[in-house]
C-alpha cells in the first residue's frame, strides 16, 4: 500500500512533490485511508466498542517533567487490560499519555511519533516543543468526528524545553506540560495535571502534596500516590498490583532525555504507599 | 510545415547519460564504507547546514552527489517512504533493498521519460545487527542499481578515490583507521597536479550507521568529535584546495559555492 506506484514504476508524484515537512499532510496526500478521522463511521454510539485507558499524571520537578500511568483498561464493568501502557515516548525529549478509547489513542501516539520523527529527518532539527504541542492539537481536532461518536481519547503532553522559555515571573522550568480539550484546545499546565476517568482525585492530590522544588525521589512518590488516590475512588484505574507484581508506569523526561523506570526502581515505592496507606487510607 | 526533428533513441540516451556525467563530474566526492561498527560515510563539503549525507530510517542512510534540489528531493521522497512503509507495516518491515528500487525505478522513469536526466549518483547504506548484514546500494541517473560488498565512491573523482580506496580498505577497520583511510583516499584526487590536499574538519561531513546503538543508528560526527579523529596531516606540504575544482555548474553542489556554510 505504501508503493502505490507511478506510471512508469517510479515513486508517485506525491512523494517526490515539494511542499510539506509534515508526515500526516504529506499521507492526506499519498495515503489518506491511513489517517485517524479520515474514515466514514456509521452513525451510533461506538463508545463501548473497545477499551478504555484510564489516567495520566504529569508534573513538573527539579530536572525536568515526569508522566505516569495506571495500567488498567476497561470495557464497561469490565478490566479489559492489566498491564496496558499509556504513556509513550513521543521523541527524545517530550512523551505523551493518553486517556479514552485505546484504539484511538494508540493510532494518534504511532502517527505523532512518526511525525516528529519524519519533521526532524526532513528538515535536520527537531520541533520546538511548541510546535509538537500544536501538531498534537491538530491531531486531536481532526478526531473530532469520531470523539462525537463516543470514540474519544484526550492526551496530556509534556516535554523538557530545550530553548531557554520562561514563564514572565518565577524561575526558568525547562519542564512543561501541555493538556488538550475535544475540539483541539491546547492548554499550557503550570506544575502539574491530570487526564481520565480517575485525574479528578489524582489532580486534588497532586494539588496538596507538589512543591516547587520537588526532587526526583518526591515526585516518583507523588506520582503513585496521585494514582493510588485516583484508583481509590475510580474503578476505572488501577492501583498497583502487588500480586501479579504490575505498577504504574513512569516515564521522565530531562536534560538527557526520555528515559522509563523500571519495575525494580518504582516498586519500593509503591511497596512503600501502599503499607503507609495501611495506617492512614487518606494518605 | 515544420519538420520535426528525428534523433534515433540510442543517440537521445546517450546524450542524456553524457549530460547527467558531465554535471554530476563537477561535484566533490563521497565515500560510504563498511566499518567494524557499521557504516561509514565521509563527504568533501563545506556547508554544515546543506548536507550530503542524510538518515532515511532507523538502519538505513542516504549519500548523495550532483545537483543539490535533485538529490534533496530523492532523499525526502526516500524519508517519505520509509516513513509511510514503516507507519503502514512495521518499523523493522523497513530495509535497504525496499528503498532503493523505488529509487531504481524513479531514477529510470525520470531518465527515460524527462527531457532532462536527475544529475545525481546516490547511494543507500543499511547496517545489519551483524557485518555480513550490512549493505550498500549504487545507483545512479538512469536508474542502474549495483549492489556494492565493500565501498562506494561516488562524485569527480571516483575514479581516482576508487583506486586510493582499493590500496587502503579491509573489513573491519575500527572507526579512527575507518576515517583516516577515507579522508586520504580524498586528499589524494583534486589536489593541484596530482598532489595530496589537506582536508579539514571544516571540510568534511561524516556520519555513521552504528549498530550499537538503540533503535536509531545515524549519527553525524561534527566539531571536536571529528577533529579528535582526523589523521594528522599529510606529509605532502598541505597545499590550498580552493581552485582545485573546476568551476561548478549552477547550483550544482552546496559544497562548491565559496559562499555557502563554514
Amino acid at each position: 500500500m505504501a508503493e502505490r506506484l507511478g506510471a512508469a514504476g517510479g515513486l508517485p508524484p506525491a512523494f517526490i512533490a515539494a511542499g510539506t515537512s509534515s508526515f500526516t499532510e504529506f499521507l492526506s496526500m499519498a495515503a489518506p485511508d491511513l489517517l485517524p478521522g479520515r474514515r466514514p463511521l456509521p452513525p451510533g454510539s461506538a463508545a463501548e466498542l473497545g477499551p478504555h485507558a484510564t489516567t495520566i499524571v504529569a508534573l513538573v520537578y527539579a530536572d525536568g517533567v515526569l508522566m505516569a500511568g495506571d495500567r488498567r483498561a476497561t470495557m464497561g464493568n469490565l478490566v479489559a487490560q492489566r498491564d496496558i501502557e499509556k504513556v509513550f515516548a513521543a521523541d527524545d525529549h517530550s512523551v505523551v499519555g493518553i486517556a479514552g478509547v485505546a484504539g484511538i489513542a494508540n493510532e494518534i501516539v504511532r502517527l505523532f511519533q512518526v511525525e516528529l520523527e519524519h519533521y526532524e529527518k526532513i528538515e535536520g532539527n527537531s520541533l520546538t516543543l511548541d510546535g509538537k504541542a500544536n501538531r498534537l492539537a491538530a491531531m486531536i481536532r481532526a478526531n473530532l468526528g469520531a470523539a462525537m461518536q463516543g470514540l474519544a481519547a484526550i492526551p496530556l503532553f509534556a516535554g523538557y524545553d530545550v530553548d531557554t522559555h520562561r514563564d514572565n515571573d518565577g524561575p526558568a522550568r525547562p519542564g512543561r506540560i501541555f493538556s488538550y480539550d475535544m475540539a483541539g484546545g491546547r492548554y499550557e499546565e503550570r506544575d502539574f495535571h491530570a487526564v481520565g476517568s480517575g485525574s479528578l482525585f489524582a489532580k486534588s492530590a497532586l494539588k496538596k502534596r507538589w512543591r516547587p522544588d520537588t526532587d526526583h525521589g518526591t515526585a516518583v512518590r507523588l506520582a503513585l500516590e496521585a494514582l493510588y488516590d485516583a484508583a481509590d475512588d475510580d474503578t476505572a484505574t488501577g492501583g498497583p498490583d502487588l500480586i501479579r507484581r504490575l505498577y504504574p508506569m513512569i516515564m521522565v523526561v530531562t536534560a538527557d532525555g526520555v528515559r522509563r523506570l523500571t519495575d525494580d526502581q518504582i516498586a519500593p515505592v509503591a511497596q512503600a504507599v501502599v503499607s503507609d496507606r495501611m495506617t492512614t487510607p487518606g494518605g | 510545415m515544420t519538420m520535426p526533428f528525428y534523433a534515433s533513441p540510442e543517440q537521445v540516451m546517450r546524450d542524456r547519460s553524457e549530460y547527467a556525467r558531465k554535471n554530476i563530474a563537477r561535484g566533490r566526492d563521497v565515500v560510504v564504507f563498511t566499518y567494524a561498527d557499521g557504516v561509514l560515510f565521509v563527504a568533501e563539503n563545506p556547508s554544515t547546514t546543506l548536507h550530503k549525507v542524510g538518515e532515511l530510517y532507523d538502519r538505513i542512510g542516504f549519500a548523495a552527489v550532483g545537483r543539490y534540489n535533485e538529490y534533496e528531493n530523492l532523499r525526502v521522497a526516500g524519508v517519505r517512504l520509509a516513513d509511510t512503509h514503516g507507519y503502514s507495516y512495521d518499523r523493522r518491515d523497513v530495509n535497504g533493498r525496499v528503498l532503493a528500487n523505488a529509487y531504481a525505478r524513479t531514477l529510470g522513469s525520470i531518465f527515460t521519460e524527462q527531457l532532462k536526466p536527475f544529475e545525481v549518483e546516490i547511494c543507500v547504506a543499511e547496517v545489519g545487527d551483524t557485518p555480513a548484514g550490512d549493505q550498500l546500494y549504487r545507483l545512479i541517473y538512469d536508474g542502474s542499481i549495483v549492489d556494492e560488498p565493500d565501498f562506494v565512491v561516488m562524485g569527480g573523482h571516483a575514479a581516482a578515490i576508487s583506486a586510493a580506496m582499493r590500496e587502503r580498505f579491509r573489513k573491519g577497520m575500527d572507526l579512527t583507521e575507518a576515517v583516516g583511510v577515507a579522508v586520504r583516499a580524498l586528499e589524494s584526487a583534486g589536489g593541484d597536479n596530482g598532489t595530496q590536499r589537506s582536508l579539514a574538519a571544516e571540510q568534511l561531513e561524516v556520519a555513521v550507521l552504528d549498530r550499537n546503538r538503540p533503535k536509531r543508528k545515524f549519527r553525524r560526527i561534527t566539531g571536536q568529535s571529528l577533529a579528535a579523529l582526523l589523521p594528522g596531516p599529510a606529509q605532502d606540504q598541505p597545499s590550498t584546495e580552493s581552485g582545485s575544482d573546476p568551476g561548478p555548474g549552477p547550483g550544482s553542489d552546496p559544497g562548491d559555492a565559496p559562499t555557502a556554510g563554514s
